[in-house]
């Protein structure tokens, strides 16, 4: 494929992608203040050889994508390259205009977005986009290139190849619609393609399917690749080489094996070793103060029940996290026992009282007893509150505080959540996304509840920063006695925080009891599928792990 | 077609109706309350007591309101409209030449207008925040907020008097060869088309703009695709439902909203027959125009509707 191409002038090394102190900058519009210009790459230098996959790892806000697009001569939004050349097949494309970045996107370096569904446009075929590169740039007739199409979709092993291109986007799951982004990549036979977080968006058992097929792909075309993600183990698993960057700076550049073994700067030891939280589970108390009994609950009049006959105990002060894939009714669970979905059967007792199903049947003290926190943080606060409304808010509603006493109890939780009294006047916009999810959790803890549900707190952020999150909670927790519902997909983070677990699919708890039980073998197949998915920081584990698998993931 | 669609079209469908029912009602009961009656616009201010109850006798007045309103709508499904009380003539004859002459002329505005529209706010969108697209925005939204009569008699002023290349006055009648009757509405062709353009370009506009912040955008430029065609492949046939949505509202307003133009350039179509006969108080008269009004408008609607229901691909091929 990529390697038979016949390119003349091309130098003679293996050498495909040259950037050499690249400097990215953008115009940024502070509210208030004059605009001013930022610098988000400071002269970024790297080589890229045929064939090969450099990882390119940080944090968000670290200049992983810019940098991998600038590789296209592209700068999202106002962003724009104003220093440094970019040599790819032997010439300086930033010299090329305009013409010359159309005629090499597409062609010689295609790109891989974090969310296909996204991506593709749902007014179109997807066949019809997979091949509208390659006829653009006028690489091959229709017939040609379709049939490469659909040789590409066999070979991400996608369901029924010859006909899938027949299919609109939302016709088909989002972990097959990342292949056939990975197909229409490939299909105009590039030099290089840009992954840009191509399975961050999918659920764990899914990721690890679309990860195998990438790693092939790459391997049986010869294709270089640039592989943007912010999580280590998987950049592991597909790179020759591994890039840690860090506020548009390099930080540390090695082969895989030295950066996720041997790291020699501290911020690179950080990323590496992020997951580990020690945290010992609480054996079950007397008697839970919150049931969930035998609830079922479909949305609207459907006969589809999102939920099916799931119960679940919680205990005062501990943790219950509720697991699974996208789809499982997790959050409906939440949204059942908060009474946003008030339940078709089964009840949810309270201090060994029944709670009203309708939210509008409850009473204030129920509502104030039951708080939750949010994945996005920043569509959870209204942006034009300052965060002493934020939090006073709850304050004034369940308890009458006012004034003085207000300001004092804000100051108090701004303390308990790590942040200083001078955040009472911010806006959201001006806080981090740590920041504000620190904000949305004093909220909730100013209602003094005994219930925190949390539906993917955590999914968000950034590892190091979640993992600051996670610390903050278990610390709260032994403060205040709260108990915690915590509903991820991340079984890291379930290790690190639950006392109990309980995993769903399709709406049923399928194993449930103490962390340390459901944990340890033997497992059921939905549970194996799950644990064995999670990407390890080790090379050659995707290989093991799809090797070992029980059962085929549902969502692919 | 598949059954989600067809659903959602019949329920369009039946609402319209339904809409329209609830129109003439209005229409009905709106006339009704006017002071007077039909008798007493007949007979004028001189007529006797007697005289007066003879008519309305003669007129079926004497009847309950409902029943004349269902009186008047069974007519008016079959096709009778009513008599004219200030000529006499029935009012389906006299609508029907009408009718053809505004719907010939909305049609020929509706030609240029539409198409050009939509072709300035691909350019503006193209050339976005420069000064092509301030220029055509600026244009557009002058050429609305002037009110028609003052486009109109710019119009007539120069095309007709200072340069004599059309006539002022639109003069056409049946038989009429096309290439002349064409010239009679070139001025107020293009009045309308001045009035109703900028709507619909600020529309495609802002609805393609809206569309360019997405992910398959970007998936279109990585592609090497040309800007021009990133907009027309891409953002365009997604951003159809509010342009059909704002083209009908405009094609309605082509056809019920032409009456202060017709008036200018004495055109006889349906909005000049209607300011005629409100001057006469001929209430059977402005009670059928009304109602063809609001069909006009209602189906118009429906039909951005489904325009809008076939366009999204999620309806069109269900999972």
């Amino acid at each position: 494929m990529a390697d038979t191409k016949a390119k003349l002038g091309q130098p003679k090394s293996g050498l495909l992608l040259d950037i050499r102190n690249l400097r990215i900058e953008a115009t940024v519009f502070p509210p208030g203040e004059p605009p001013k210009d930022i610098v988000l790459v400071h002269d970024v230098s790297l080589t890229l050889e045929k064939g090969k996959v450099l990882g390119l790892i940080g944090e968000s806000g670290a200049g992983k994508s810019t940098i991998g697009l600038s590789s296209m001569g592209y700068g999202r939004g106002g962003v724009r390259i104003t220093g440094g050349e970019v040599i790819l097949n032997g010439r300086d494309i930033l010299k090329g205009g305009k013409d010359g970045f159309r005629k090499l996107r597409g062609r010689e370096v295609c790109y891989v977005a974090q969310s296909a569904a996204a991506a593709f446009n749902p007014a179109h075929r997807l066949m019809d986009q997979v091949v509208e590169a390659t006829l653009l740039h006028g690489t091959a007739t229709r017939a040609e290139a379709e049939k490469r199409a659909v040789a590409l979709f066999k070979k991400l092993s996608l369901p029924n190849p010859e006909t899938i291109g027949e299919r609109f986007p939302h016709q088909v799951s989002g972990g097959q619609l990342q292949r056939v982004m990975t197909a229409m990549a490939l299909c105009s036979e590039p030099d290089l393609i840009v992954f840009d977080e191509p399975t961050t968006a999918l659920d764990v058992t899914t990721q690890i399917d679309v990860l195998a097929a990438i790693k092939d792909a790459i391997r049986d075309t010869h294709v270089a690749a640039l592989y943007i993600t912010h999580d280590l183990a998987v950049v592991a698993q597909v790179s020759d080489e591994i890039m840690v960057l860090r506020h548009g700076r390099l930080v540390e550049w090695g082969g895989t094996r030295q950066i996720i073994k041997e790291p020699r700067q501290e911020y690179t030891n950080a990323l590496v070793s992020v997951h580990e939280i020690e945290h010992q589970e609480q054996k079950p108390g007397t008697s839970p103060f919150l049931s969930v009994k035998n609830v079922t609950a479909a949305y609207g009049r459907s006969h589809i029940k999102v939920l099916k006959d799931v119960s679940v105990d919680i205990y005062p002060g501990q943790t219950l996290a509720v697991v699974g894939e996208s789809g499982s009714g997790k959050s409906t669970l939440a949204r059942a026992i908060t009474g946003l979905l008030p339940p078709e059967q089964g009840t949810v007792t309270f201090d060994g009282r029944a709670l009203a199903n309708r939210l509008a049947d409850r009473p204030k003290e129920d509502l104030r007893q039951l708080q939750m926190i949010y994945q996005m943080a920043d569509v959870a606060m209204n942006p034009r509150q300052t965060v002493g409304t934020i939090i006073g808010r709850p304050l004034e509603f369940y308890f009458g505080m006012r004034g003085r006493e207000r300001d004092r109890r804000v100051a108090e939780l701004l303390d308990k959540i790590e942040m200083g009294k001078g955040f009472s006047d911010r806006y959201p916009a001006e806080l981090s996304g740590g920041q504000k999810q620190r904000v949305c959790i004093a909220r909730s803890l100013a209602a003094k509840p005994k219930l925190i549900i949390c539906d993917e707190v955590t999914s968000a952020l950034d590892p190091l920063v979640a993992h600051g999150i996670l610390e903050l909670l278990l610390e709260l927790q032994k403060e205040e006695n709260v108990a915690y519902l915590f509903i991820t997909h991340d079984l890291a983070t379930v290790k690190s925080i639950a006392d109990s677990i309980a995993v769903m699919y399709r709406g049923e708890v399928v194993r449930y009891g103490p962390k340390g039980k459901v944990l340890s073998p033997p497992f059921d197949a939905y549970t194996d599928l799950l644990l064995s998915s999670v990407p390890e920081m080790e090379i050659g584990w995707l290989e093991k792990a799809i090797k070992g698998r029980r059962m085929a993931s549902a969502g692919n | 077609m598949s059954s989600p669609i067809l659903k959602l079209v019949a329920q369009r469908v039946a609402l319209g109706i339904l809409l329209l029912l609830a129109v003439s009602v209005l229409i009905f009961a709106g006339t009704q309350i006017l002071p007077g009656d039909v008798a007493q616009a007949i007979l004028g201010q001189s007529a006797t007591p007697e005289s007066l109850a003879n008519l309305r006798e003669q007129l079926g007045l004497n009847q309950p309101a409902y029943l004349r309103y269902f009186h008047w709508l069974g007519g008016v499904l079959t096709g009778d409209l009513g008599t004219a009380m200030s000529s006499g003539q029935d009012i389906a004859t006299s609508i029907k030449g009408r009718l053809w002459n505004t719907l010939f002329l909305a049609f020929w505005a509706a030609i240029v207008a539409v198409p050009l529209a939509i072709i300035l706010g691909l350019i503006a969108v193209r050339y976005r925040n420069g000064w092509v697209d301030k220029l055509i925005s600026g244009l557009a939204l002058a050429s609305t907020s002037f009110p028609e009569f003052f486009i109109g008699y710019v119009l007539v002023y120069f095309f007709a008097v200072k340069w004599q290349i059309f006539p002022g006055i639109s003069t056409v009648y049946d038989g009429m060869p096309f290439g002349e009757r064409m010239q009679a509405i070139a001025l107020p062709a293009t009045a309308l088309t001045l009035v109703v353009l900028a709507h619909m370009m600020r529309m495609t506009r802002a609805a393609i703009l809206n569309v360019m912040q997405s992910a398959y955008v970007e998936t279109a430029e990585l592609k090497g695709l040309s800007a021009f065609n990133v907009i027309r492949k891409h953002a365009f046939p997604n951003a159809i439902a509010p342009i059909i949505n704002v083209v009908m509202l405009n094609l309605a307003y082509l056809i019920v909203g032409v009456v202060v133009v017709e008036v200018i350039f004495v055109y006889p179509g349906m909005g000049q027959y209607l300011v005629d006969h409100v001057t006469k108080r001929d209430v059977p008269v402005v009670q059928a125009v009304g109602l063809i009004f609001a069909a006009v408008y209602i189906s118009l609607n429906i039909i951005a509707d489904i325009a809008a229901i076939v366009a999204n691909p999620r309806l069109r091929h269900p999972k």
